[in-house]
């Protein structure tokens, strides 16, 4: 089936079959791989995006289910250039090793600092528990999102 | 002038000898401590490409026509297929191709572990792969597995012959020492779960294959892709631009990479094959789980007499039995030690590397076990292993090309004087407590390792070498090393990597060799484009050579000129100047080793049996740290993947039938940003005056290495309690204190009747 989708505020069309999630029709069929897969379950939150400025998992929502919702992913954050002041503290702080957790982390942490600019440890730890990173060992991660809670 | 030289080489453990051809003068190392670039705290060049999304990993490879390939596993641990028909499977809609037992060596039809690959098929989409797979009638005639490694042992069901190595006299040993102690350590099987699965995207073109995989070698892939499919080397094409994560599971291609190649040979079309996440719990390799049983003896002044170390490594299906009596071989100045491992073969998924292999596990039983005999000699942990510490490497009588452990003992000292502050902070149910574990590894890395430097007439640098960034920040080390000796910023540095048919040959990353191999190739490469600008230069000035440098951009000349190196390079217009460097030979006669030292603060909860990590210090002595931002990433990166391998991770089997029951990150828990203890990072920042033109060693595997060591000796400083097995969940903790409280009950119980007696 065709549907719409209002992606970083493009109105975009694919071609999907019922079962095909958010995710998949992002990476696969709209160009769009910085949301990354690495479990397809909801148990890593790398390919974490906002749907109407919520939190999801894009790999547990169908496609068709976000037609009519605005999604924005890592690649909408900061636009054509430059980079999100989240994601210029990721880089500055080094909270990014491979970076395959780096997409999710981002778009959690823009989503966090949206709706509590000045968040606590505890908070970030609550927040961010649903993104596993195996490289960094968080702490550079803690760091990063002070940073970015800073600016 | 191209030099022959003999040399040695080692890679976690293993030496080879080998020629290497080396064409350039050696450098002298560089003063110690921060210099302009290198040394100093550098955010990744390629931060903000990973931060907008852009960087292109395997996973979002998109060729033309690609298919993708989903992959028929054995259900069971050991079984026979009796009969196979995979004709619905070619039929359903989507397929391309099919392959079974015989179209690929990777494919059995006798598999001996859970996740065996057996079949394969291509088809236009995953979805439509998987749905096909699942017409596959195949009929089972399942076996019997062979789960026990203490009876694989027995049987003789080995990986390969035991590994059995005696210094000393270990009977003497064990007479002269006044107390000693023996005890049995268990390890669990750990799963590396990279964020990125295993995959590849094979592609054919006029009988050359491009390889596109998530690989922590590239040339390794080239060889053995090359070397299987019969093709000449320089026809298989390996490229990993970003790569996302691999902890020593991606080493070599895998079952993955030949899948897509047929499937890709016989659709004339690009095929990837990628792993799930459940796969990737199944078949890609783990840290194999260890028994330990371990004695150690000393007088009572502490000075060991003797170690002794039979293990038992559950390898696998397949796989190499790690060097797990390793730590007890080199860390201490024991005169009497013998150490035996086997390899068990058993119907298990096969192990991999997985950072420090065999150490990470042997200093888990060998660092408690010091400080159980501590505790049996009622002296401090930390003055027994200075009691007994190695000045030389004692396995073969080499000098160390250099050692600072000693450095972090004394580094330590602060840290540790806070143990009776941390005991005190103990509150009804909840123990607090203090320990340490010492680190031992390789990590010098070695040749051959070849990179380029290409300077263009506006004045900006290429480092060009085929190398691998698997997360470690390579790339920004690499950079910092050329803008050093260039005497250049860090931004007019561009590295390129990832791709075999664009740069030279370069080392593995793996075995804590990346920095040590590839940072003196690129300075070397580095120093050679420097040492053609400054000719250039001397000819334009009508000066001497050895009066002209390159700094902060600039050509400067001793008497005080100085002129933007801009000058000189545009007069190459469209020419560019291409240095070349290579790794050279590492110390003839020594043994290249990092050493560390970590500091463990836990609470646990005596009543339900919670641990609980506030604090972990890390003192490393790797030489030279080329970049502080990265090196103390690399640490709280080891200790959190520690932390998890202490606490939580386990790779669990069905006892009667072999099979995974942790598949995925539900099943198996990671640990989560809400896991994060304080960490505090020190380096002894030393460069190894003997090592290669930057006396730097490897970070990669140290930092994991003495994690759950510190932790459970600082769980017995808490509690009294001895947690011999990991992970320390809290069945084993409230195991360890109830054995305490025997215990204790027992020695009481002698005390009185002592008392009794003397009475
Ligand atoms: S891929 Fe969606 S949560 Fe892991
Ligand atoms: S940086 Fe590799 S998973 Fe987070």
């Amino acid at each position: 089936m065709r549907i719409e989708l209002d992606v970083n505020g493009e109105q975009l069309e694919a071609d999907v079959w019922a079962g095909e999630s958010l995710l998949y029709v992002l990476r696969e069929r709209l160009g769009l791989p910085g949301s990354k897969n690495a479990c397809e379950q909801g148990e890593c939150g790398s390919c974490s995006v906002l749907l109407d400025g919520e939190l999801v998992c894009a790999c547990l929502v169908l496609a068709a289910q976000a037609e009519g919702h605005e999604v924005v992913t890592v690649e909408g954050l900061a636009g054509a250039e430059g980079l999100h002041p989240v994601q210029a503290a990721f880089a500055r702080a080094g909270a990014v090793q491979c970076g395959f957790c780096t997409p999710g982390l981002v778009v959690t942490t823009a989503h966090l600092l949206e709706r509590n600019p000045d968040p606590s440890e505890d908070e970030i730890r609550e927040a961010l528990s649903g993104n596993l990173c195996r490289c960094t060992g968080y702490a550079k991660i803690f760091d990063a999102v002070k940073l970015a809670a800073g600016t | 002038m191209a030099r022959l030289i003999r040399t040695e080489k080692e890679v976690e453990g293993h030496y080879t000898e080998q020629w290497i051809v080396v064409d350039e003068d050696a450098l002298d190392q560089w003063p110690a401590g921060p210099l302009q670039t290198v040394g100093k705290p550098a955010p990744r060049v390629d931060g903000r490409e990973r931060a907008r999304g852009e960087a292109t990993y395997t996973a979002d490879i998109q060729l033309p026509g690609m298919l993708h390939a989903a992959v028929l596993r054995s259900p069971h641990a050991r079984a026979r297929v009796r009969s196979l028909s995979l004709s619905s499977v070619l039929a359903a809609p989507g397929v391309r191709a099919v392959l079974e037992p015989g179209d690929s060596h990777v494919l059995t039809d006798e598999p001996g572990y859970h996740g065996a690959a057996v079949a394969a098929v291509a088809a236009d989409t995953f979805a439509q792969a998987r749905a096909a797979l699942a017409q596959a009638a195949v009929e089972w005639e399942v076996l019997e597995p062979l789960l026990d490694p203490d009876q694989a042992v027995e049987k003789g069901s080995l990986v390969s012959e035991p590994n059995v190595s005696e210094r000393g006299a270990t009977e003497r040993g064990v007479s002269e020492a006044e107390a000693v102690v023996e005890a049995e350590y268990r390890t669990q099987t750990v799963l590396h779960n990279s964020l990125e699965t295993h995959q590849a995207v094979c592609v054919w073109e006029s009988g050359r294959l491009d390889v596109y995989i998530s690989t922590q070698f590239l040339w390794g892939v080239r060889a053995t892709v090359a070397e299987q499919l019969e093709l000449p080397p320089d026809k298989v094409r390996v490229v990993c631009n970003f790569m996302g994560g691999g902890f020593g599971s991606k080493n070599g291609p895998g079952e993955y990479t030949f899948i897509a190649a047929e499937l890709a040979r016989r659709t004339g079309r690009p095929v990837r094959c990628a792993l799930t996440r459940r796969e990737e719990n199944l078949a890609t390799g783990n840290r194999n789980s260890t028994i330990q049983r371990l004695t150690a003896g000393a007088r009572s002044d502490g000075t060991l007499t003797v170690l002794k170390g039979d293990y038992v490594n559950s390898v696998g299906f397949e796989g190499w039995s790690p060097s797990t009596g390793g730590p007890m071989e080199l860390l201490y100045a024991c005169e009497n030690v013998r150490v035996a491992e086997h390899g068990a073969k058993l119907n298990t998924p096969p192990n991999a590397a997985f950072r420090a292999p065999g150490f990470v596990e042997g200093t888990f039983g060998l660092e408690c076990l010091m400080d159980e005999l501590a505790a049996r000699l009622d002296l401090d942990p930390l003055e027994l292993r200075m009691r007994n510490y190695a000045d030389s490497d004692l396995v073969d009588g080499r000098p160390f090309s250099s050692k600072n452990l000693l450095e972090c003992y004394r580094r330590a000292q602060p840290h540790w004087a806070r143990r009776e502050e941390v005991r005190a902070r103990s509150q009804g149910p909840w123990k607090h407590g203090m320990g340490l574990a010492s680190q031992v590894w390789y990590g010098g890395g070695g040749p051959p390792s070849y990179a380029w430097v290409r300077v263009g007439s506006d004045g900006r640098v290429q480092v060009v070498t085929a190398m691998q960034d698997i997360g470690t920040g390579s790339r920004t080390a690499m950079a910092q090393i050329a803008a050093e000796e260039l005497g250049l910023s860090l931004d007019r540095i561009e590295v390129s990597l990832g791709d075999t048919s664009r740069g030279p040959f370069a080392s593995i990353s793996a075995g804590s060799s990346t920095i040590p191999s590839m940072g003196p190739a690129v300075r070397s490469a580095a120093a050679d484009a420097a040492r053609q600008i400054v000719e250039i230069a001397a000819q334009r000035y009508h000066l001497e050579e050895r009066v002209l440098s390159l700094r902060n951009g600039h050509i400067v000349s001793a008497d005080g000129g100085s002129w933007p190196i801009e000058e000189i390079t545009e007069l190459l217009g469209e020419g560019q100047i291409l240095g070349k460097g290579a790794r050279g030979p590492n110390p003839t006669g020594m043994r290249t080793l990092t050493f560390g030292v970590q500091l463990a603060e836990v609470a646990v909860d005596i009543e339900t049996g919670e641990v609980l990590v506030d604090r972990i210090v890390a003192i490393h002595d790797v030489g030279r740290v080329i970049n502080p931002l990265g090196a103390s990433s690399q640490v709280e990166g080891g200790i959190i993947q520690g932390i998890g391998h202490t606490l939580s991770e386990d790779r669990l089997l069905d006892p009667g039938t072999g099979t995974v029951l942790t598949q995925t990150l539900d099943a198996y828990k990671l640990p989560t940003i809400a896991d994060v203890p304080e960490i505090v990072a020190e380096f002894v920042d030393r460069p190894d005056e003997h090592l290669t033109n930057l006396g730097s060693k490897g970070l990669g595997e140290p930092p994991i290495i003495p994690t759950s060591a510190a932790i459970a000796n600082a769980i017995r400083d808490a509690t009294g309690a001895n947690v011999r097995s990991l992970p320390i969940t809290r069945e084993e903790m409230l195991r360890a204190l109830r054995a305490a409280r025997e215990r204790e009950g027992l020695e009481r119980t002698a005390e009185t009747v002592g008392e009794v007696r003397s009475a």
